[in-house]
Formats: C-alpha cells, sequence, structure tokens
C-alpha cells in the first residue's frame, strides 16, 4: 500500500478523497481538484498519528473477530475435532485427509449441485419477475404505484425468521391456505397434501419464500433505476417505431446494464450463504435432503459432531463465495473507475 | 411477460401522449384505456399475493382457536388478543425479548462509536493504508457470517463465552461494524470541508469542529444505519443458534422458530408470536424505505 506518500506525515484534511477510495453514495463536492492546505489549529496529538488512533478500535475488531476466525476455520479444517476431541480439548492434525474425505464422497457433491442449482433457480426467479415488477411499477399511476410499493416493503421488511414461521403456517399439511388454494383451483390430492415431503419440495418452498421476500428489493431498486432513465429516450425511441420490447432491450437494458450486474451478483451471495432459510424452515430435512452448503457444514458440525470436516466444508464454500465475490468487486471497482 | 410489456408499451404512450397531437393516433386510444385498467388490475393482483403472507399472519394471530384449525380458512371472524396474551405469556418470553433488545442496541451503539471514528479518518485524512483499509471494510461488508457459525462455536467454546450475551452483542458488533463505516464514510464526504475550515478558522479546535460542525449534519446517515443495524440484529440467527444453547441466553428468532415445536399445533399463538417479533422491524422498515432504494441505486446506475 504505498498510496498517498506525500500525505504520511501529515494529517491535512484532504479536498478529494474519493478519487482513490472510490467513494459511490455522494455527489463530489465543490472543487474536488487536490488543493493541499496548510495544516492548522491543531493541538495535543502529534497528526501523524490521529488517523491511526481513529482507525485502530474499527481495525482491531475487524482483525479479531472477522479475522482471526478466518483463519482458525482453516486451521480447524486441517483438524480432526469429532465427539472425543471436542471433550479432552486436544484435536489432532491430520492434514488435509478432511478434504480428500469430502471431495471423494458423493454426498458432498450432491449437496454442491443442489446449491449451485437452487441458487441459480432463486437468482433468476428473483431477477425476472423483480425486473418485470420494476417494469411495471414505472408505469403505473402515482396511487397504484403506491398501493404496489407498500406491498412489497411489507414483504421485504418481513424478518426471515418470521417469514419462515408463516409459511410453514401457509404450507401446513392440515390446516394450511395452500392446500385450501390448490383445492379451490380445482386440483385433485390436496386434501391433506404434505408439502415438505422430500429434499426437492421443500427446496421449491424455499424458493418462493427467497423470492418473495428477495423481489421486492429487485423491483424496487429496478423502478428507481429507471426513474433515472429520462423519458426523453423513450419517446425518442417510440417516435422512431420501437416496440415495447424493442425499447426495453436497445434503450432501457443498456443504461441499466450495471444495475442489473450488480444486483445478480448480490443475489446470488446472498442465496448461495442463505442459511436461516434453509435451515429454519425443515432444518435440511426430510432426510438431509434440503441441506445446502451452509446447513450441509453446520448439521455437520453441530449435529454430527464433525467440527473439522464442518470447517473443510465451509473453507471451500467460502472459496466459491470469494470467486462469486471476486467478480462483484471487479464489477464495483470498474464502475467506480469511469464515474 | 407478453402482458407486462405490453402494459408497458402502452403505458409509454400515454406518458407521451399530451406532446403527440391526440388525432393523428385514433386507434391507440382504446386500446390505451384496456391497458391501463389491465396494468391496474396485474399491479393490485401482485400487491395481493406480496401482502397476502404478512395479512395472513396478522389476521391468524387474532382469530379465536376454533377458526384457525379449519379445513377451509376463515376470512371473516371476530379478532380476539388471546393468542398475543398466551404467547406472551411463556415461560422467559421476557428474557427473550430483553436479551433481543440488548445484544440489538448494544452491537449498534459500540458500532456507531467505533466506525465514526474509524470513517471520519477514512473520509478526511491521508495516512498509510488508507486504501487498502477501504478495500477491506468493503470486503467485509460480505463477509460469509452464515458459513462461519462453526469455527465461532470453537473459538467461543475454547475461550469459555458460550451462551453470553457479551459475546453474542461483539459478534453483532463486527456484523454490522463494515456497513456503518461504509455509509457514515460517505455521509462525512458529502459536508463540505470548507464548513470545518471555517468553524476552526474560528477558533475551534479540530475535535470542536468535528462535534459542533459535522456531527449535527450527520444525523440522517447516523439514523439511517443504525436502523440498518438494528434490523440485521434483531433478525440474526444462526449465531444464536449455535451460539446460544441455553434459553437464558436465547434471542427472539430462536424463540420464534422453536415456539412453533414448542406449541404443536397452536399456529394462532405462533402467528401472535411471529406478528409480535415483525411489528418493530415494520415500523422501522415503513421509514427508511426510500433512503435504502435510493441508496443503493445511486452507486449502481449512473443518472
Amino acid at each position: 500500500m504505498t498510496v498517498h506518500s506525500q500525505g504520511v506525515v501529515t494529517s491535512v484534511p484532504e479536498d478529494a478523497p474519493r478519487k482513490s477510495a472510490g467513494e459511490s453514495q455522494t455527489p463530489p463536492p465543490s472543487g474536488s481538484k487536490e488543493v493541499l492546505q496548510r495544516p492548522r489549529g491543531r493541538r495535543g496529538l502529534p497528526t501523524g498519528l490521529l488517523p491511526y488512533l481513529l482507525v485502530a478500535p474499527a481495525v482491531i475488531s475487524l482483525v479479531v473477530l472477522l479475522g482471526y476466525p478466518l483463519i482458525r476455520n482453516v486451521i480447524l479444517s486441517f483438524q480432526q475435532v469429532n465427539k472425543r476431541e471436542l471433550i479432552t480439548r486436544k484435536p489432532e492434525w491430520i492434514g488435509v485427509d478432511n478434504y480428500k474425505e469430502l471431495l471423494g464422497s458423493s454426498d458432498f457433491w450432491t449437496v454442491v449441485v443442489r446449491s449451485f442449482v437452487f441458487t441459480a433457480v432463486n437468482v433468476l426467479v428473483i431477477m425476472l419477475i423483480g425486473t418485470l415488477i420494476g417494469i411495471l411499477l414505472n408505469n403505473l399511476g402515482k396511487k397504484m404505484r403506491l398501493v404496489l410499493s407498500l406491498a412489497l416493503v411489507m414483504a421485504w421488511a418481513m424478518p426471515i425468521v418470521a417469514s419462515v414461521t408463516v409459511f410453514k403456517w401457509l404450507f401446513d399439511e392440515q390446516f394450511g391456505v395452500a392446500n385450501w388454494v390448490m383445492r379451490s383451483l380445482g386440483f385433485a390430492g390436496y386434501e391433506q397434501h404434505n408439502w415438505f415431503e422430500t429434499g426437492t419440495s421443500t427446496l421449491v418452498i424455499i424458493t418462493v419464500l427467497i423470492a418473495w421476500g428477495s423481489i421486492p428489493f429487485v423491483a424496487l431498486n429496478m423502478y428507481a433505476g429507471l426513474t433515472t432513465v429520462g423519458t426523453e429516450l423513450y419517446e425518442a425511441a417510440r417516435m422512431d417505431g420501437a416496440s415495447g420490447w424493442r425499447i426495453f432491450w436497445a434503450v432501457v437494458f443498456p443504461i441499466m446494464k450495471p444495475f442489473f450486474l450488480v444486483t445478480t451478483f448480490l443475489e446470488v451471495i446472498w442465496v448461495f450463504k442463505a442459511f436461516a432459510q434453509v435451515y429454519a424452515m425443515n432444518a435440511g430435512g426430510p432426510d438431509r435432503g434440503s441441506e445446502t452448503l451452509p446447513v450441509f457444514a453446520f448439521v455437520e458440525g453441530s449435529g454430527q459432531q464433525h467440527y473439522g470436516m464442518a470447517a473443510a466444508i465451509s473453507v471451500l464454500t467460502i472459496v466459491m463465495l470469494i470467486a462469486v465475490m471476486s467478480f462483484y468487486f471487479r464489477l464495483i471497482l470498474k464502475q467506480e473507475e469511469e464515474q | 411477460m407478453s402482458a407486462v410489456s405490453t402494459a408497458s408499451a402502452v403505458a409509454k404512450g400515454s406518458a407521451a401522449a399530451p406532446r403527440v397531437p391526440a388525432g393523428k393516433r385514433p386507434v391507440g386510444k382504446r386500446a390505451k384505456v384496456v391497458g391501463k385498467a389491465g396494468k391496474n388490475v396485474l399491479a393490485l393482483l401482485v400487491a395481493a399475493v406480496f401482502v397476502f403472507p404478512v395479512y395472513w399472519m396478522f389476521s391468524s394471530s387474532l382469530k379465536p382457536k376454533a377458526e384457525i384449525l379449519t379445513k377451509d380458512p376463515v376470512f371473516v371472524f371476530s379478532p380476539t388478543t388471546e393468542n398475543y396474551v398466551k404467547a406472551s405469556g411463556v415461560d422467559m418470553f421476557w428474557t427473550y425479548v430483553q436479551n433481543s433488545f440488548m445484544v440489538t442496541v448494544g452491537a449498534v451503539l459500540l458500532a456507531l462509536i467505533v466506525a465514526l471514528a474509524a470513517s471520519f479518518a477514512i473520509a478526511r485524512m491521508r495516512f498509510r493504508g488508507r486504501k487498502g483499509l477501504v478495500l477491506g471494510v468493503m470486503m467485509a461488508q460480505m463477509a460469509p457470517w452464515e458459513v462461519m457459525v462453526i469455527v465461532m462455536y470453537m473459538i467461543a467454546r475454547d475461550s469459555d463465552m458460550l451462551n453470553s450475551i457479551a459475546t453474542l452483542t461483539l459478534v453483532y458488533f463486527v456484523m454490522v461494524l463494515p456497513f456503518t463505516i461504509w455509509t457514515l464514510r460517505g455521509f462525512i464526504a458529502a459536508v463540505p470541508v470548507e464548513l470545518e475550515e471555517a468553524a476552526m478558522i474560528d477558533g475551534c479546535s479540530r475535535t470542536q469542529a468535528f462535534f459542533k460542525v459535522i456531527f449535527p449534519l450527520l444525523a440522517p446517515g447516523l439514523m439511517s444505519t443504525s436502523l440498518f443495524g438494528f434490523i440485521t440484529a434483531w433478525n440474526e440467527f444462526a449465531m444464536v443458534l449455535i451460539l446460544n444453547k441455553e434459553d437464558y441466553a436465547q434471542t427472539l428468532p430462536l424463540w420464534l422458530t422453536q415456539f412453533n415445536t414448542a406449541f404443536g399445533n397452536d399456529w394462532g399463538a405462533t402467528m401472535a408470536a411471529a406478528s409480535m417479533f415483525t411489528v418493530p422491524v415494520l415500523i422501522v422498515f415503513l421509514f427508511l424505505q426510500r433512503k435504502a432504494v435510493g441508496g443503493m441505486t445511486a452507486g449502481a446506475v449512473k443518472g
């Protein structure tokens, strides 16, 4: 990190910090040229130390409570810590054995594939419906837009744990509304249909839950983004005889592309590491059939008491997440450079 | 899909209508009216789908028992508070409420103090490693906490910190810290340096300038970051699930998921519990919604 070498000794209030930091949320202030100011009116602390003192508590907390656990996680993944070792508190170093066992087991790969498919389906559904509802919002009158936004905010605001509880009730075997709806629509076999019968059916319900909770975010942001697209552009395209479909792909989409990419990656990350929705719904059951990677790690550790193995799963999951995130960060950084 | 895009095409026509001489497109008029009604109906339908689970939670929580456990749902009923009385009368309920508030408020306050100092330094000062720190904070925002529960359990166990409200507060504090720094940094950077300088010329020390000039201007930023922190900590489930297995140290989310199991089929009381858990968040959210949307898109779309 050899940035700003000239500014190391003094803590001059600087005028243009966001050039390098990549500011996203605030408009550039007046006169964002590099202007070096004379240090003035400083008492007590030597100026060179002040920024470090201010930053120290944050850095220390992040290192101790986030950095250390991440490293410890890797260490743990090279150890055998089962029920016995947990009690004796003497973990045994076994090298890459956990990883070998994991990569060689079909259970693990089943869960990996399941997590990928689960994430892909969720993100697809969320982005597709979210975008459509965003467009719909943009085309509504004031009153209807308020009604729809309020409904979306309600769903968005629901705490995950509460919404899981509600969905369990909606899809209850005996008295759930879902069965009644199916019966009313004339489908047979929904007298006491068990929606959580298999892992896949459980994951479908979880998908509905996650989509229901995430679509509002995409839709409302989509709408907010659309409002920044000038109406002149639509009009120009319309005058030129473009259809609604064409306008979307040729005018709206290119402008909204950064938004689409960022939101898609965010959703991928969020869905892939979703824990509460999956675990609280059916604890990964029935028969461990709805476990995604985070839940798999949790059950392997907390349930089966294979803590070393759980750490190995967690490390591999984090590696996958980092791969996705690196794309995401590159995207963000690129956008900020352009700005 | 096509329904929506047709609707949107029509809508754009109507938006553009004032500028286009009406006589030139006589055919479109009727389609416009139909399209408008169509998209309003669609909007209502979508709104109903999204609101229904929330509505069903509240309505079930107000129903007497006999009208909940029915084959066909009852939509008209005489509301009762018996479910709420039952849910809040559960053993330890007030302990959970207290724990939830303690960890939430503790984590948010701690994060605000620590983040205020750090974000001021990041936004206003130059020092070695600043860029690295910004990058670190950005990445820490995405920390995969849900996947780290096992190792957190091991660490807490090794240092005898299981079943502790303090541990949970610390963990939640670090969860909300990066976001808090990130947002406050933006708010501080938005305050013109000239204001601070003017105060300093008038004889303020730097500390005074911060507390008298910048701090008051940060009020909205402090408000929204702390509310977001509140929501994160209030809803957290995975950590408390593994760290605090003893009921005296548990929080409301855990209580809610177990409620259902403990009470078997008493969905009325369960929905009352869920409602009580949701209401504070709902209030905060309705209040925050505009800011959340604006903040996200400011970075995502160039206007």
